[in-house]
């Protein structure tokens, strides 16, 4: 298919001016007065067998993009290609069908997990609801499933609260795979965990993805983890996407302002390093959704914006092969 | 130079109905006037229960400090009456919690909260503290301090709810400031504000400030000492540089490499630990460890290591120490 491929490589999401806004309202009438703009106008690609790495602090819009992907959230704007069918327009069976191929892992593994089942129940009712199998079929298949993720088969018999994070975390991914999906966003699936469960719970995503050729949209705050586990990795600021390009690039050589910002800001576990590592430290907070600055959403905390930043919004460009960033003066603050 | 903080043998537990939760058990150290110390484990390790426990703020019952003693300035605080250790409190030993929305109270304003500790430690009145309160809001770089004293909490971002805690904190110029994970909510950038803040007014304050956390990287830039501890012991206490650069617990060594680093070549495998921490009401007899560590002897399933020293201002909890050495080096 020639509408999905880029530079020769399969892509196999696509997703064109994304737009999200959640409206506010007053009074007894529910008068519409502003909107919430989670997500404002993003787009990307993802190849297949990629994974892409979607980071930002809280409140920029990396969930809510991966909510609208999955159609959790119904867009206010934008296209989402995924094999080249256009998820904004499907409905009814038509959405449910490619639905099956997308799925969804949660960052609380605590509350994403339905109390009163079996983990068994928890992850065969993907296929029960698909009708892909059913009795002894059903069971055999969790038990592979479960056996994938690293646990006891005999688990199957078990409910959500006798088991630690890491492994609940293992039943959430096992419940992704059950329908042999090719798309997964992960939505800081190791946030909840402890630093050492972080590393096995990442092995294992790595892992499946290899032997599946799943392609992921991995978000995260921890630059550091995604850094480790994306091809390419997506800067996310207030609703925008900043910067977008390859992990090696980005993390060495990173021209907007606030990637650079923000990767000064990361703590590396290195007493030596640290001593001599040069910190940008921004000011102030990022401004509300609701209200974001006029020109560029970055202006407010910026250290090297000028006027020109106060008036005009940058376009999001591709400065270099793969390498695009939405800044007037990009590479021009470096740590 | 006496120690300003001294902890014995500290040993807390909670008598809960699935039996005795062993949280704290026996950790001993102490820290300078002055100085930084980085506290270091996973949710679980008795971190934040053995700093409670030195503040006596363990609800008891299911709590009970069982053993132990913890002389501040030369005064066991587990031996102060209730009203002599609410004096302690706030004016001389601070603490600063993790999460700043449910540490500071929601019906009431940012500057009486503030203020209320001045009033009841100092004495002075309204009008001081009101003028203190701002001053204070100010050194921990709030814009407009004067007008948000007015503000609710809800009124303020994490990162100004944070700040406002730390000046609570600082309110009476205590000697000592514990720190219980006060980052962890917040965004990397915000992190760095609050880093910088702490390590400014360090400098300016001259107070000696304890570090809780479960970020190594955070503990890499802000101390110059820190105590690992893993199922309520402490197995390994070193100099912020030797226990990055030659780590000798197998746990230790473990965390440090199942951390991404920002600079380390990519396609780096990190190592996992395998397993999960030990349940804290069936410990097993032996180093707590013994189950997750690829160093694991016979010895280690019999018997609990205590610390001892492996170098200068070293020490390490671990039977099979001699084998842990230039580990790290090897693997990282």
């Amino acid at each position: 298919m020639s509408a999905n491929t880029e530079n020769g490589r399969d892509v196999l999401l696509k997703i064109t001016g994304l737009k999200k806004y959640f409206p506010i309202t007053r009074g007894v009438f529910q008068r519409h007065v502003g909107d919430i703009k989670a997500v404002d106008g993003v787009s990307f690609g993802i190849h297949r067998g990629e994974t892409l790495g979607l980071v930002g602090e809280s409140g920029c819009g990396k969930s809510t993009t991966g909510r609208t992907i999955l159609q959790l959230y119904r867009p206010t704007a934008g296209e989402i290609y995924l094999d080249g069918v256009n998820l904004a327009d499907l409905k009814g069976s038509k959405l449910q069908h490619m639905r099956r191929r997308m799925q969804m892992i949660f960052q609380d593994p605590y509350a994403s997990l339905n109390p009163r089942m079996t983990v068994g129940s928890i992850i065969g009712e993907p296929l029960e609801i698909y009708k892909m199998a059913k009795g002894d079929d059903k069971k055999r298949r969790v038990e592979e499933l479960l056996r994938l993720v690293g646990m006891n088969p005999y688990f199957a018999s078990r409910y959500p609260h006798e088991f630690s994070g890491g492994q609940r975390q293992r039943i959430g991914v096992a419940r992704a795979l059950a329908l042999q999906p090719d798309f997964m966003v992960c939505d800081e699936p190791i946030a909840a965990l402890d630093v050492s469960i972080q590393a096995q719970v990442v092995n294992l995503l790595e892992e499946l993805q290899e032997r599946f050729n799943l392609t992921y949209l991995f978000i995260a705050h921890d630059l550091s983890m995604v850094r480790h586990i994306s091809d390419r990795v997506a800067v996310m600021y207030l609703g925008k996407i900043v910067e977008l390009t390859d992990r090696n690039t980005l993390y060495t050589s990173p021209l907007h302002p606030y990637t650079v910002a923000l990767l000064s800001a990361v703590p590396i576990p290195d007493p030596v390093i640290e001593e001599q590592r040069q910190r940008i430290i921004l000011e102030g907070d990022v401004p509300s959704p609701a209200n974001p600055p006029k020109g560029c959403n970055f202006n407010t905390r910026c250290p090297v914006a000028q006027d020109t930043c106060f008036e005009v919004e940058p376009e999001f460009e591709e400065i270099e092969p793969g390498h695009w960033v939405a800044c007037f003066f990009s590479g021009s603050l470096s740590a | 130079m006496s120690s300003l903080l001294e902890i014995k043998n500290l040993t807390t537990r909670f008598y809960t109905q699935d039996g005795v939760v062993r949280a704290v058990n026996g950790i001993s150290y102490s820290i300078d006037p002055g100085a930084t110390l980085g506290v270091v484990g996973e949710s679980g390790c008795g971190k934040s229960v053995s700093m409670l426990s030195v503040m006596r703020l363990i609800p008891d019952p299911p709590g009970k400090i069982e053993d132990g003693e913890v002389f501040f300035d030369g005064r066991d605080l587990l031996k102060l009456s209730d009203d002599e250790m609410r004096r302690v409190r706030g004016a001389e030993v601070a603490m600063v919690f993790q999460d700043p929305m449910t540490s500071l109270n929601p019906v009431l304003t940012v500057g009486f909260q503030i203020g209320e500790a001045l009033k009841l430690h100092q004495g002075v009145n309204d009008k001081e503290a009101r003028r203190q309160s701002a001053e204070l809001l100010d050194l921990v770089g709030i814009p407009n301090a004067e007008d948000r004293l007015d503000d609710y909490p809800h009124q303020f971002s994490g990162g100004m709810r944070q700040r406002a805690m730390i000046a609570m904190g600082l309110s009476c110029n205590p000697q000592l400031l514990i720190a219980d994970e006060p980052t962890t909510a917040l965004d990397v950038t915000i992190q760095a504000q609050i880093i910088d803040l702490v390590k400014r007014l360090q400098e300016q304050l001259g107070m000696a400030v304890i570090w809780i956390t479960h970020d190594l990287g955070v503990v890499a830039r802000l101390t110059k000492r820190v105590i690992v501890m893993y199922a309520g012991y402490i197995i390994e206490d070193a100099p912020v540089k030797m226990l990055y650069g030659s780590p000798r617990h197998p746990y230790t060594i473990g965390l440090l490499g199942s951390l991404p680093r920002l600079d380390a070549p990519p396609g780096t495998q990190l190592l996992s630990i395998p397993g999960q921490p030990p349940d804290l009401v069936a410990l097993p007899e032996g180093c707590p460890f013994a189950p997750r560590c690829t160093f694991v002897a016979d010895r280690c399933l019999e018997e609990n290591p205590g610390l001892e020293t492996v170098a200068p201002e070293h020490q390490v909890a671990c039977w099979e120490k001699d084998k842990t050495e230039g580990v790290w080096a090897s693997v990282r």
